[in-house]
C-alpha cells in the first residue's frame, strides 16, 4: 500500500504544473463551498434566531386546529386551565426545555379617541415572555423596556399611523368568546419595532389586562411558546412533547393538542430551506468541478503512461493493483485539494469574523456576520471531494488495468 | 525435461478485414539454463513468439507449455500472476519506471508482484544490484543514468524475482557496440550464476554470435536451428 502511495505521489510530482493547476481548482472549489456554507449557515442561524427570539419561540403548543385558523385568533379554541395544567406537567418532565410562556392572543380595535384601527393583541406574563423571546425587549425602540399592567406596547407602524406616542392614552376594544364587547384604556408604554419588516400589527399587554378585556373568569390560553436550552435539541424536544401530548384525547378520541416547531409557524422557514437548497447546489457544483478536473487529469495520466502500464503489466502487476495505483493517485489529488482548501477556507472564515462585517435583516440593522463552520461540514465537504476524486479516477484506472500489455508496449 | 515446449503454435492477427498469420505452426523445445536467440528479418514473427512465450499473448492454435503450465489456458489475472512468478522481461527501450530510483525499480516486482517481506527484499535487491554493477547508482533516477546502465537495471529487475525464463526483445538495439557487448556478457554471467534461461530476439549478427542456440524465423515459420558454444565478436 505504501509503495503504491509513494508511486502515486511521485507521479503527481512528475507533472507538477498539471497537478498544481488541478489541485488549485479543487482548493478554490473547497474554499468557495466552505465559506459559502459558513456565511449562509450563519445568516440562516441569525435569521432563525431573530424570528424565534423576537416573538415566536422555538416550539408552540395550541389546541388542535388552532394553527389552521390562526388568522382569526379564535378565542373558542383557547386552552382551558385543565389543559394548560397537562401541558405544564409534560413540560416539567423535559429538562431540555429552558422556559415557556403562555399567551392570550386576540384581535381587537385600537383607538386613539379620534381614529380606530384593528390590532392583534398578545397578553403575556412579562417575565416568562422575555425569557422565551429574549429579543422582545430590544425591539422596544421608544419607552421603557418593560411590559407593565395598564400599559400597551404598540407596533411601530400602527403608532405612526394612529399618531400615538409613549405616554398617550389609547383604548383597546375586543369581543370575548361569548360575543360581548368590552374595552379598556391603556397608556402607551412603548413603541415596538417589527421583527420581520413593515406591517406588523402585534401589540403586547400584560396577561391580566387581557383576561380583564376578555372578561375571563378562568384564564384560557391561546398558545404556549417554548424555548429549548440547546437549539440542536429542537426536534428531540418537539418529538417528546408530541408523543406525550398526543396521548391526551377528547371525548371523541381525537387529540386535544398540537405541537409545532417554529418551522411550521413562520414563512421564513421557506427562506431557510432556500438557503439549504442553494448550499446543496453549490456543493453539487463542487462535485462537478472535482469530477471533471480529476477525470481529465487521470485520463491524461493513463494516456501518457500507456507504455509504463504495459511494462508493469508485463512484469506481472495484477490488474487490481494497476487499478489501485491510479485510483490512489486520484485520491491523493483530491486529498491534497480538500486539505489545503479546508485550511484556506478556515482562514478566510476567521478573517471574515475578525472583520466584523455587518448586515441588515428585516428592521434589524447592523447585525454582525458571525460566521462559523461546523467541523462536520468541513469534514463532509472534504469527504465529498475525496470520494468524487476516487470515483472520477475509477474509469481511467479501470481502462489502465484492462490494457493489453502487448498493445501497450507497442504504443509510441 | 524441457522448460518450454511449443507444439505447432500459430498466431493470427486481424487487421481490419485482413487476417495476418504472424506464426504458422511453430514447434520447438527449450531446455533450462539455455541462452537462446530467435533471429530473422523484421516481420518474421520474433516479437510475436516472444510475447507468446512471455504469456503476454495467447496462440491462436497449438499448445505452449512454459514451466509445466499450459499458458494458452490462463486468463488475464492468471497470466499476470504467472509472469510475475516465472518470467522476467528486458525491453529494447529499457522501460524503467521514471518516478522510481534504480533501487526502487529493481525492488518493484518484489513488492508489487511477489509481496516479499522487507528484509528479504532488501537482501535480494542489494545482491542483484551488486551483481549487475549498479550498487553505486542505486539512488539515481532513470533519467540520471546512461542507456547501458538502464539496461543493466532492466536486467537486474528481470532477474531479482528468480524467474525461470528471461525474455529480452532486441535488448541491445538501442545500445552502442561496446555497451551491447557488456549487456550480453552480463546476461550470460547471470545465466551462469542463476541458471535462468535467457531467450532474446535480435537481428544484429554480432549479438547472434553470442547465443548458444539460434532459431531462425522467416515469414512466421521456423526455418532453422543451430546449436553452438562459440563466442563471436560483438
Amino acid at each position: 500500500m505504501f509503495s503504491v502511495l509513494r508511486i502515486a505521489a511521485r507521479n503527481l510530482r512528475r507533472y507538477k504544473r498539471r497537478t498544481i493547476l488541478t489541485a488549485s481548482l479543487i482548493v478554490t472549489g473547497v474554499v468557495f463551498v466552505s465559506v459559502f456554507v459558513a456565511v449562509s449557515g450563519s445568516f440562516k442561524n441569525m435569521m432563525i434566531g431573530q424570528i424565534t427570539d423576537s416573538f415566536l419561540g422555538h416550539v408552540q403548543i395550541h389546541r388542535k386546529g388552532y394553527v389552521a385558523s390562526i388568522d382569526s385568533l379564535p378565542l373558542t379554541m383557547n386552552l382551558k386551565s385543565q389543559a394548560v395544567k397537562k401541558i405544564d406537567e409534560a413540560i416539567k418532565e423535559i429538562p431540555e426545555i429552558e422556559v415557556y410562556s403562555a399567551r392570550i392572543k386576540f384581535g381587537g380595535m385600537f383607538s386613539n379617541f379620534v381614529e380606530t384601527t384593528n390590532i392583534r393583541v398578545n397578553g403575556v406574563h412579562p417575565e416568562k415572555e422575555i425569557k422565551t423571546a429574549p429579543l422582545l425587549l430590544s425591539r422596544i425602540k421608544e419607552g421603557e423596556k418593560i411590559i407593565r399592567k395598564g400599559e400597551i406596547l404598540v407596533p411601530e407602524l400602527l403608532a405612526k399611523g394612529m399618531k400615538v406616542k409613549v405616554g398617550d392614552m389609547v383604548v383597546v376594544i375586543a369581543t370575548n368568546k361569548d360575543g360581548s364587547i368590552n374595552g379598556k384604556q391603556f397608556r402607551v408604554g412603548g413603541i415596538l419595532e417589527s421583527a420581520t419588516g413593515p406591517g406588523g400589527r402585534d401589540g403586547y399587554i400584560h396577561i391580566e389586562d387581557a383576561t380583564e378585556i376578555l372578561r375571563m373568569d378562568n384564564v384560557e390560553i391561546s398558545e404556549i411558546a417554548i424555548r429549548v436550552r440547546d437549539f440542536s435539541q429542537l426536534y428531540a424536544v418537539h418529538n417528546r412533547l408530541h408523543d406525550m401530548l398526543s396521548k391526551e384525547r377528547n371525548k371523541q378520541g381525537k387529540p386535544i393538542f398540537e405541537v409545532h416547531t417554529w418551522e411550521k409557524l413562520s414563512p421564513f422557514y421557506n427562506v431557510a430551506r432556500m438557503i439549504d437548497v442553494m448550499t446543496f447546489f453549490v456543493k453539487l457544483m463542487l462535485v462537478a468541478i472535482v469530477l471533471i478536473s480529476i477525470m481529465n487529469v487521470m485520463i491524461m495520466a493513463v494516456y501518457e503512461r500507456v507504455r509504463e502500464i504495459g511494462t508493469i503489466a508485463a512484469i506481472g502487476t495484477l490488474p487490481g493493483k494497476i487499478l489501485s495505483m491510479f485510483v490512489i493517485e486520484g485520491f491523493c489529488l483530491g486529498f491534497i485539494g480538500a486539505a489545503i482548501g479546508s485550511l484556506l477556507g478556515g482562514a478566510i472564515i476567521f478573517v471574515i469574523n475578525i472583520s466584523k462585517i455587518t448586515f441588515n435583516f428585516g428592521r434589524q440593522k447592523g447585525l454582525t456576520l458571525s460566521t462559523s463552520v461546523n467541523p462536520n461540514d468541513l469534514l463532509l465537504i472534504s469527504a465529498i471531494v475525496i470520494i468524487v476524486s476516487v470515483l472520477a479516477s475509477l474509469q481511467p484506472a479501470f481502462k489502465a488495468s484492462r490494457m493489453d500489455p502487448v498493445q501497450a508496449l507497442r504504443h509510441v | 525435461m524441457s522448460l518450454i515446449v511449443a507444439e505447432n503454435i500459430s498466431k493470427d492477427y486481424q487487421a481490419g478485414e485482413i487476417s495476418i498469420k504472424a506464426l504458422k505452426g511453430v514447434s520447438f523445445e527449450i531446455e533450462p539454463s539455455s541462452f537462446v536467440s530467435f533471429v530473422g528479418p523484421s516481420g518474421s514473427g520474433k516479437t510475436t513468439l516472444l510475447n507468446l512465450i512471455g504469456c503476454l499473448d495467447k496462440p491462436t492454435h497449438g499448445q505452449l507449455t512454459v514451466a509445466d503450465t499450459d499458458v494458452s489456458t490462463l486468463d488475464q489475472k492468471q497470466s499476470a500472476s504467472f509472469r510475475g512468478n516465472h518470467i522476467g522481461f528486458i525491453f529494447q527501450d529499457f522501460n524503467l519506471i521514471p518516478v522510481l530510483t534504480v533501487y526502487e525499480n529493481i525492488e518493484y516486482p518484489l513488492i508489487l508482484v511477489q509481496n516479499i517481506p522487507a528484509q528479504k527484499r532488501k537482501k535480494s535487491v542489494m545482491s542483484t544490484l551488486e551483481a549487475v554493477g549498479m550498487g553505486e547508482q542505486r539512488d539515481k533516477y532513470p533519467d540520471q543514468i546512461s542507456g547501458g546502465q538502464k539496461q543493466r537495471v532492466a536486467v537486474a529487475r528481470a532477474l531479482v524475482t528468480n524467474p525461470n525464463v528471461v525474455i529480452a526483445d532486441e535488448p541491445t538495439a538501442n545500445l552502442d557496440r561496446k555497451t551491447a557487448r557488456m549487456v550480453i556478457e552480463l546476461m550470460k554471467k547471470m545465466r551462469d550464476e542463476s541458471g535462468t534461461t535467457f531467450i532474446f530476439s535480435t537481428h544484429d549478427p554480432r549479438v547472434v554470435a553470442e547465443a548458444e542456440i539460434i532459431y531462425t524465423l522467416e515469414d512466421g515459420e521456423l526455418t532453422g536451428k543451430e546449436a553452438k558454444g562459440g563466442t563471436g565478436d560483438v
